[in-house]
């Protein structure tokens, strides 16, 4: 496999409030790879993933998309990359479908995938309630259609299967592999044990601060 | 492009009308300071039509202060300000959107209830003119500029005092122009001259204040 195509991180490193999170850092994510960022509490799972977004610069390293610096060309990575975060990112007062036909507008995706993408996930009872009036579980799987809705190449989740019931975080499971095996690429976190039978699934273990990456 | 900006400046209306409390807080706060105005000056012939350019300008400057603080807090509590920042499209032009929404909610009401507190002031009916387009070239450099100290201070908790502290004198020359214009439309001389200075500013708070707040925006979500 060409080594310019995916997701490329290299030699990074992170202070946080004088605090070395991780240092020399390098890795590989082609096409068709689901790469699991392991470590504990307070390890740097969260500061590397807004690094590998853009929305943080790195103190040391280089991350590169097709082989562009992500932050040479920011539209074409953009266009690229799908992000959930922590924060699901819903207004409150609108509701899921009011919240993704903005974001999908915002992302210049199709809007006519919001449905279907909602219905996937199985909140098409949910769809005209607004967001405030949703569990913590309806809330993260209206952020995940996202992912459905912006059709990008790159998936960067953190912590997918929070709050999920155990049917929803098998469903999401098996987004991600079919992710993985039409060609796309998958980092994310989870502390749940996810058990994934086929695909191409990497584990990158963040050491404790200052030993060894 | 436009699809995008014409989108968030959609929702941001949308999430205005939906939580009306916050622009109607705003705008009640104005009409409270003039109104309040005549009860405490003495009823002396002219004294608070003299004063009327100036208070409706302090009040429309502290209403603005006021209702800034929601611009980006939301959006950065429930993480919209990620995604937006990780948006193709450049953030300058939707910063541009979320502005405008704010003025559109704050600053545009304001003009709209200006002639009617600037006559209970005794305002003359020929400065009511002036007075309108004083506050329509200077409440979205009001909006322009808050905004910057509000992206600036969004990651902070208890910046209370800081926005004002930060804000007051980057608004005084807005204050000090449009107050101005309005006092010499009063007495029947030309209010050009503050005007054009108004209008030189709005230029380049239009192209200059989009790119603070982004650059703003990066380094509190960073």
């Amino acid at each position: 496999m060409n080594s310019s195509t995916g997701l490329v991180a290299n030699a990074l490193a992170c202070r946080r409030a004088d605090r070395l999170l991780f240092e020399n850092l390098g890795f590989h994510a082609a096409p068709g790879q689901l790469l699991e960022i392991c470590g504990r509490n307070g390890s740097g799972k969260t500061t590397l993933l807004r690094l590998l977004c853009g929305l943080r610069q790195p103190d040391e390293g280089q991350i590169t998309w097709q082989g562009q610096d992500i932050h040479a060309d920011t539209e074409v990575f953009r266009r690229a990359l799908c992000y959930i975060g922590h924060l699901n990112g819903l207004k409150a007062d609108l509701s899921p479908l009011e919240n993704l036909l903005a974001d999908a507008r915002l992302f210049g995706a199709n809007p006519a995938r919001v449905e279907a993408a909602l219905e996937t996930l199985g909140l098409l009872r949910e769809i005209d309630l607004p967001c405030q009036r949703l569990s913590a579980g309806q809330k993260q799987r209206t952020a995940l259609a996202r992912l459905l809705i912006r059709g990008t190449p790159l998936w960067i989740l953190d912590e997918p299967c929070a709050s999920l019931d155990r049917q929803a975080q098998q469903q999401v499971q098996r987004l991600l592999e079919s992710h993985a095996n039409n060609g796309g690429t998958v980092i994310f976190t989870t502390h749940q044990p996810l058990v994934f039978e086929q695909g191409n699934v990497t584990q990158l273990w963040l050491a404790e601060a200052g030993a060894d990456a | 492009m436009l699809n995008a900006f014409l989108t968030l400046l959609r929702r941001d209306l949308l999430l205005a009308i939906r939580h009306p409390g916050e622009v109607v807080d705003a705008w009640l706060f104005f009409l409270l300071i003039v109104v309040l105005f005549p009860l405490g000056t003495r009823p002396e012939a002219g004294l608070l039509t003299a004063l009327a350019p100036a208070i409706v300008w302090i009040a429309a400057l502290l209403s603005t202060l006021l209702s800034l603080d929601r611009i980006f807090k939301t959006d950065f509590q429930d993480g919209s300000l990620e995604q937006l920042l990780l948006n193709p499209y450049p953030t300058t032009v939707l910063v541009g959107a979320k502005v405008l929404a704010h003025w559109l909610s704050s600053g545009l009401l304001l003009i709209l209830a200006s002639p009617l507190l600037a006559m209970m002031l005794g305002l003359p009916a020929r400065a009511m003119p002036v007075l309108m387009l004083s506050l329509l070239l200077g409440t979205p450099v009001l909006s322009l500029v808050g905004s910057i100290a509000v992206a600036l201070t969004v990651g902070l908790r208890g910046a209370g005092l800081l926005l004002p502290l930060l804000l007051l004198p980057l608004y005084t020359p807005i204050l000090i122009f449009g107050a101005h214009a309005v006092q010499a439309a009063a007495l029947g001389m030309s209010a050009e001259g503050p005007l054009y200075l108004m209008a030189a500013i709005l230029a380049l708070a239009l192209t200059l204040a989009p790119l603070a707040i982004a650059a703003a925006l990066r380094i509190a979500v960073e």
